[in-house]
């Protein structure tokens, strides 16, 4: 199974995501921002950074590269797509994800390790349901806002995938950290998974299970 | 109290490359015609009617704006 790593100008974290697809069995492909060409990808992560320096807003330019168009278009055939951080920023910016990323409430860049409940079983977290988990987070713009009716609809149809535990680190609404597609293919969340995947770097190995899960989840399709 | 607008924008001089990001971001949105953006700040600020066009252009000139880099215009509304 080949999962596709998206690099944009600014990308910090695609070395880190392409190593946990590899820890998790997979082939990582790098894929980058300027191309119109998935390379036939299984699906796609888009990894944290601050690309395009996060000029105009995080994710906004990023959101409009020509790789997108082709992530965009995929998605909509029910291609999984993880966004990490800034990637989550980008695909909130793209209209994949409902919602929005904002300074965080308390000004301050948070770094630390983080508890999260996985609520939702998705493409992303059929291996996780159920259980908590603690991976890095590492952000200035993680504070999640949507309007009510979405907030609300996000709750009643089981589409927030992770929510802060032990604290909210940054006052986002409903303690969400994650959030998925109506079709649970699409998921993005602002704590780092992919640095939680090896003893000797990060507080856990928790993070692992989201790639092992999208790799049984592409293998079924 | 008074409704004061504060516009802060990069100097015609300086290069702006977050307009020029933008700029580039329309072009593949399929836009054509637009030649140039450049990125500035809007401050609205609510102000007591005893605080004087001096001292606005203080608030301005020493923090909103940088006037190395950046021109500014103070709005009474």
């Amino acid at each position: 199974m080949k999962i596709g790593v998206i690099t944009f100008p600014g990308t910090l974290d695609d070395g880190d995501a392409a190593r946990a697809v590899r820890l998790a069995g997979g082939t990582a492909v790098a894929l980058w921002h300027a191309d119109h060409d998935l390379r036939g990808v299984d699906a796609v992560i888009v990894p944290g950074g601050f690309s395009y320096g996060d000029y105009l807003r995080a994710g906004a330019i990023a959101s409009l590269a020509p790789i997108m168009t082709e992530v965009v278009a995929a998605a909509g055939r029910g291609l999984p797509v993880l966004g990490i951080c800034n990637g989550f920023q980008i695909l909130c910016e793209a209209g994949l994800l409902p919602g929005a990323l904002v300074r965080n409430a308390g000004l301050h860049f948070v770094c630390r390790d983080q508890r999260l409940a996985v609520e939702a079983e998705t493409a992303w977290t059929a291996d996780l349901k159920g259980r908590e988990i603690v991976v890095p987070v590492k952000n200035a713009e993680g504070r999640y806002v949507a309007d009510a009716a979405t907030v609300a609809e996000l709750e009643d149809t089981g589409r927030i995938v992770f929510r802060y535990k032990g604290g909210n680190p940054n006052g986002s609404l409903n303690d969400i950290a994650g959030v998925a597609s109506a079709d649970g293919r699409v998921v993005g969340l602002m704590p780092h998974p992919e640095h939680a995947i090896d003893r000797l770097t990060g507080p856990s190995t928790d993070g692992l299970a989201l790639f092992t899960s999208v790799l049984r989840a592409a293998a079924r399709t | 109290m008074a409704r004061v607008v504060v516009d802060v924008m990069p100097k015609p001089e300086i290069l702006d490359p977050q307009g020029q990001a933008v700029t580039g971001a329309l072009a593949r949105l399929g836009i054509d015609g637009v030649a140039d953006v450049r990125q500035g700040k809007h401050f609205e600020l609510e102000v007591d009617d005893a605080v004087d066009d001096e001292t606005l252009e203080r608030i301005a000139g020493q923090l909103l704006a940088n006037p190395v880099i950046e021109d500014w215009r103070v709005t009474r509304s």
